[in-house]
C-alpha cells in the first residue's frame, strides 16, 4: 500500500532527516519526502496499520525536527 | 509570507529595535559587565529563544549535531566570551537568513507550481435545467458538463454539442489551437477559446489527463537524482565532522601551546572554533540541489515535457546514444504523396485525377493519400465498374477509359510499358487504356522539425543516433538519409527492437546513457528497457504516460532537443551550486581556522551562500525554449 501525505517542514536538511526517520519507522517499507512539493510518500509493509504507523513516524520525526507536521 | 514567517519577522524587528537602543547606551556609558550582560539578554532571547529550545530538545532526543545546536553553541559561546553584541547579532542574522530562505523557497515553490497549474477548480453540471458548479471529483462518468469560452475542460470526454478552438498550451506548451466539434474526444486541461461546449465525460476526474499529469509531476520530486542523494549523504557526515573539527580547533592548539609553555590563548581559539561552527551549516547545499532540479522539471512541464523524476533529467543530460522509432516519431505516420513522375505529354493534375478516381472506393492508406493530394470531390457519375486486383492494385472505368493503378506487377501483367522504375517507398503506377501515364511516389513524410532537432541533439552530446523501423530497407534508407541518421535497422518486429536496444546498451560506454524515443503505444517494452524511455504524442494516452520516463505531450521532435537542453542546463546549475557552496564554505572554514574570518564573514558563508545558491537554482525555471 502506498499513500501520500502533506508535510509541513521549514528546512531542506530537516526534510532529509525526516525522510530517514520515516524510513526507519516499523511498518514502513519505503518513504520519500520531497521538500519542494512538501509531500511524503510512504509505502507500507503488508498488513501494517496505516494510522498507527504514521503516528509512530510523526513521533520519530518530531524527535529530530520539533515543529514539523505530517497531515494524515 | 505565511503566519510563521511573519512572526519571525516581528521577532527580528523587535530584537533589532532593542539593539538600536542598547548598543549606543553601552557605547556611551561604560556599564559593568554583569549589567551589560543583562541588557543583552532580552533581544537575544526574543530572536533566538526558539533556536535554544530546539537545540535543547535536540540534545534530549540525542540529535545533537543540527543547525540549532551549532547556532546555540556559537552564540552562547560568543556571549560567554564577553562578545555580547556579536553573539546577539549572529543569532539575529541567522534568523534573517532563515527567514529569507524560507520566503525565497516558498516563492520558487509557488512559481513552479503555478507553471504546472492545470488543476480545474470546478465543473459545470446541468441539474434541473440549471447550470451548477460542482467539484470535478464528484462528477460521474457519462455526465454532460458545460464548458464556457475561457474555461478549462475539467474532465476527459466527448463533445456532444457545440464546437470550439481549444488552447492546449497548458498541456503541450504549443500555442496553436486545435479545433473540435461534435463527436471529437477532448482531454481535460485544454481551454476553450471561443465556443461553448457540451461534453459527455468518459472518465472520472481521477483518471482524467489532468489528474494523471498532476500526479506524475508531483511524484517526480520523489525520484531523487544521484546528486541529491549525494548531498543528503554528504550532509549526514559533514555536520558531525565539522563539530569535531571545531572541538579540535578549540582544544588542540591551546594544549599544544601549553606544552610549548606559551600562553594558551583559550579565548582566541574557542572564538575561532565558534566561527567555524557558524560557517559550517550545510543548508545552502541541501536546499539548492533539489530546488534546481525541481525548477528544471517545472520548466520542462510548462513546455509540455513531463519528466518523471530528477534522476531522469540527470540521465538525459548524459545521453550519448539516442534510438528512435521511425513511424510516428521521426515521420508523421501518415502516407503522403511525395513525388509525381509523369510520362511525356501528361500533366501532374491529369495523373493525380486518374489515380484518385481509380482508387476512390478503397480505404487503404495509400488510396486516402492519393485522394487527399487530389483535393477535389470525386464525382461518382464519371466512375464505372471498379475491380480490385488483390496484391496488385485496381482497375476502374473512369470517363469510359480503363484506368489501372497499382504496382509494377499490375503494369507488367497488363502489358503496359513503364518508362522509368522507382524503387524507393511505395510507388503507384497509373495507366489508361493501356497507355502509361506516370507514377506517384507515396511515402511517410518526415516531420518538418525532425532534421533540425536531430542536428541539435548532435550538438548537445548525442554521439550516435539510431533509427529502428518495421518498414523495408529502401524506405528506411531514404528516411535515414534525409534525416542524417547514423545507423538504421529495418524490417524489425517489436521484439527485435528490444534485442537491438540491448545490443546498443552494451556497445555504449559506461558513463553515457541510452535514450529511446517512441510513440509509446507498442513500444512499452523498449521504453522500459532503455536508460531513458521517451514517449511522444502522449496527450491522452495513459499507456504511454505509464511506460515512459519522460513524456512529450505533443509529437514534435524539437521537444526532445529542448528536453536535452533543459537537462543540460539544470545539471550545470546543480554543479555550479555544489562547487560554489562547497568552495566558499571550504575557503571560509580555512580562513576561520586561521583566524582571518570574523563572525560577519561566517554569517555570509552561511546565509549569503545559501541565498545566492537559491537564486542560482531559480534560474532553472527560466530556461528558454
Amino acid at each position: 500500500m502506498k499513500k501520500t501525505y502533506d508535510v509541513e517542514v521549514d528546512c531542506a536538511n530537516c526534510a532529509a532527516k525526516m525522510e530517514e526517520a520515516v524510513q526507519k519507522t516499523a511498518g514502513v517499507k519505503d518513504a520519500s519526502l520531497s521538500f519542494m512539493t512538501l509531500k511524503l510518500k510512504v509505502e507500507f509493509e503488508d498488513g501494517a496499520d496505516e494510522k498507527a504507523v504514521m503516528k509512530e513516524a510523526l513521533k520519530n520525526c518530531r524527535k529530530i525536527e520539533d515543529d514539523c507536521e505530517i497531515l494524515f | 509570507m505565511n503566519r510563521k514567517q511573519k512572526k519571525t519577522l516581528y521577532r527580528i524587528l523587535g530584537s533589532l529595535a532593542m539593539l538600536a537602543v542598547i548598543i549606543p547606551l553601552c557605547h556611551f556609558f561604560a556599564f559593568p559587565a554583569p549589567l551589560e550582560f543583562i541588557l543583552y539578554v532580552p533581544p537575544y532571547l526574543l530572536v533566538g529563544g526558539d533556536i535554544l529550545r530546539k537545540a535543547g530538545k535536540g540534545i534530549k532526543n540525542r540529535q545533537v549535531f543540527d543547525e540549532n545546536f551549532l547556532m546555540a553553541v556559537a552564540t552562547l559561546g560568543a556571549i560567554g566570551l564577553g562578545e555580547y553584541t556579536e553573539g546577539v547579532a549572529v543569532m539575529l542574522f541567522y534568523q534573517i537568513g532563515e527567514l529569507f530562505q524560507s520566503v525565497a523557497v516558498g516563492r520558487s515553490r509557488k512559481s513552479i507550481t503555478a507553471l504546472m497549474d492545470i488543476r480545474p477548480d470546478y465543473a459545470n453540471v446541468i441539474r434541473d435545467g440549471q447550470i451548477e458548479k460542482t467539484d470535478p471529483e464528484e462528477v460521474a462518468v457519462g455526465t454532460v458538463i458545460v464548458v464556457n469560452p475561457g474555461e478549462k475542460i475539467p474532465i476527459d470526454g466527448v463533445v456532444v454539442e457545440g464546437s470550439a478552438a481549444l488552447n492546449t498550451g497548458a498541456l503541450t506548451g504549443e500555442s496553436l489551437p486545435r479545433d473540435v466539434s461534435i463527436g471529437d474526444e477532448v482531454i481535460s486541461g485544454c481551454i476553450s477559446m471561443n465556443g461553448r461546449l457540451m461534453i459527455k465525460t468518459t472518465k472520472k476526474f481521477g483518471d482524467s489527463t489532468v489528474s494523471l499529469i498532476l500526479d506524475l509531476v508531483e511524484n517526480s520530486a520523489m525520484k531523487k537524482s544521484r546528486s541529491e542523494n549525494f548531498i543528503t549523504k554528504f550532509a549526514r557526515y559533514y555536520t558531525p565532522a565539522v563539530c569535531f573539527g571545531a572541538l579540535a580547533l578549540a582544544v588542540l592548539p591551546p594544549v599544544i601551546r601549553l606544552f610549548l609553555s606559551a600562553d594558551p590563548n583559550w579565548g582566541t581559539w574557542i572564538f575561532r572554533a565558534l566561527t567555524f561552527l557558524v560557517i559550517s551549516c550545510p543548508c545552502a547545499l541541501v536546499i539548492s540541489i533539489p530546488l534546481s532540479f525541481f525548477g528544471g522539471i517545472g520548466c520542462a512541464s510548462s513546455n509540455g515535457i513531463l519528466v518523471k523524476g530528477s534522476n531522469y533529467l540527470e540521465a538525459l543530460s548524459k545521453a550519448g546514444y539516442m534510438v528512435f522509432d521511425k513511424t510516428g516519431t521521426l515521420t508523421k505516420g501518415e502516407f503522403e504523396v511525395a513525388q509525381i513522375f509523369t510520362a511525356e505529354g501528361v500533366t501532374k493534375e491529369e495523373l493525380l485525377e486518374a489515380a484518385a478516381y481509380a482508387e476512390s472506393s478503397s480505404s487503404h492508406p495509400i488510396s486516402v493519400s492519393l485522394r487527399s493530394a487530389y483535393g477535389k470531390l470525386i464525382d461518382q457519375a464519371r466512375l464505372g465498374a471498379i475491380e480490385e486486383k488483390a496484391g496488385r492494385g485496381v482497375s476502374a472505368e473512369v470517363d469510359g477509359r480503363t484506368v489501372l493503378a497499382g504496382n509494377l506487377r499490375l503494369m507488367e501483367e497488363s502489358g503496359v510499358r513503364v518508362s522509368a522504375e522507382h524503387n524507393e517507398g511505395t510507388v503507384c503506377y497509373v495507366a489508361a487504356d493501356g497507355c502509361y501515364l506516370g507514377c506517384i511516389l507515396i511515402a511517410d513524410a518526415v516531420k518538418p522539425t525532425a532534421v533540425r532537432a536531430l542536428a541539435e541533439l548532435k550538438r548537445r552530446g548525442i554521439r550516435k543516433n539510431v533509427m529502428l523501423t518495421g518498414d523495408g530497407e529502401q524506405t528506411a534508407a531514404m528516411v535515414a538519409r534525409e534525416l542524417g541518421i547514423d545507423e538504421f535497422h529495418s524490417g524489425l518486429f517489436p521484439n527485435d527492437k528490444v534485442a537491438l536496444v540491448e545490443q546498443l546498451l552494451e556497445q555504449k560506454n559506461e558513463k553515457e546513457t541510452l535514450a529511446f524515443v517512441g510513440d509509446g503505444i507498442n513500444d512499452a517494452p523498449v521504453l522500459s528497457r532503455a536508460d531513458i524511455g521517451i514517449a511522444m504524442g502522449a496527450m491522452g494516452s495513459d499507456a504511454a504516460m505509464e511506460a515512459a520516463d519522460i513524456v512529450l505531450m505533443d509529437d514534435d521532435p524539437a521537444k526532445i532537443a529542448l528536453a536535452m537542453r533543459i537537462a543540460a542546463k539544470t545539471l550545470s546549475i546543480v554543479r555550479e551550486n555544489i562547487v560554489f557552496a562547497l568552495g566558499v564554505k571550504a575557503c571560509c572554514l580555512i580562513l576561520g581556522a586561521l583566524g582571518y574570518a570574523d563572525m560577519w564573514l561566517a554569517i555570509f558563508a552561511d546565509v549569503g551562500v545559501m541565498v545566492l545558491a537559491v537564486a542560482n537554482a531559480a534560474r532553472a525555471l527560466t530556461i528558454r525554449a
